[in-house]
């Protein structure tokens, strides 16, 4: 590989690292349930992604790297829940994120509500739980969704109603 | 989807807030960068001192290969190219199956030791 050339990915990768090292950690975390494995599987993310870095920069056809980045995330996800799996993990600890994002005054009123969210997240198919993520956490339009998850658009637009109606169902009975 | 129920909309705001992003702490930062600095270095230093002796020792093989992998992946399919065209000039200058070995792991080495030097 040539200097140029070489040079010219890494300042790419770093920009792409830059840019979404927030919501790949945010996926990690909201995956995951706790901010230390969330560190491990971000880092394990990012070492993945920067091998294979020049294929997918070379087929991407200058589409965003981000669900490609956040599939990488998932597929390191699924492998560490497996080898885990006869451990019970908690999807997400609502009391730390809780404790730390929501205690602001302003949010106070809201606080069991969205107690009521996060415990009702825990109960969504893997599948559903991890589309909310990528809308809510990660801000990932339909496509976007459809790309990390390797789903067509339809179908992720579909699956994201039923998680999102499912949710409310649990949240707010009628 | 907020059009899925009356109060979709606030149901919505209500997730986005649940689901509120997570800034990653800065020594994570620190540890990534650190990593994929040192993974970069250490492949251009494994290339660069890919010594012949100790390539005969199989137990070795190993290493080389990983940074490799990580630093040059480009570049290694590069040095296959040149060893394999190198392997048939020494196929005729070779004094046996061993010889020829030796003279391909030295061609390996030295097309990979140039590679470091230009990246």
């Amino acid at each position: 590989m040539d200097s140029p050339h070489k040079a010219r990915l890494d300042k790419d990768f770093s920009d792409l690292y830059r840019v979404h090292l927030r919501d790949v950690y945010s996926y990690a975390y909201y995956r995951i349930g706790n901010h230390h494995d969330a560190e491990d599987l971000t880092e394990q993310t990012f070492l993945q992604a920067y091998r294979h870095f020049e294929r997918a920069q070379a087929e991407s056809d200058g589409r965003p790297l981000r669900p490609w980045l956040i599939r990488i995330a998932h597929n390191l996800a699924a492998n560490l829940y497996r080898d885990r799996s006869r451990r019970p993990q908690t999807p997400i600890d609502d009391t730390t994120v809780l404790r730390t994002m929501h205690t602001t005054e302003d949010l106070v009123e809201g606080r069991d509500e969205l107690a009521r969210i996060i415990e009702a997240i825990k109960q969504l198919p893997e599948e559903r739980r991890e589309a909310l993520i990528m809308r809510f956490a990660l801000g990932m339009d339909n496509r976007e969704i459809a790309r990390a998850m390797g789903k067509t658009d339809g179908a992720t637009k579909v699956l994201l109603h039923r998680a999102i109606k499912q949710l409310e169902g649990i949240v707010k009975p009628s | 989807m907020s059009q899925s129920t009356p109060h979709g909309a606030d149901f919505e705001a209500m997730l986005r807030l649940a689901l509120h992003p997570v800034d990653p702490p800065d020594a994570l930062k620190m540890r990534v960068e650190t990593t994929l600095q040192e993974i970069t270095d250490a492949a251009v230093d494994e290339l660069e001192s890919w010594e012949i002796g100790a390539m005969r020792d199989p137990r070795n093989w190993v290493r080389p290969l990983v940074a490799g992998t990580a630093g040059a992946t480009a570049g290694t399919a590069l040095v296959i190219l040149r060893v394999r065209a190198q392997r048939k000039k020494h196929a005729a200058a070779s004094k046996g199956p061993l010889d020829l070995a030796r003279r391909t792991l030295r061609a390996a080495a030295g097309e990979a030791r140039q590679l470091a030097r230009r990246s």
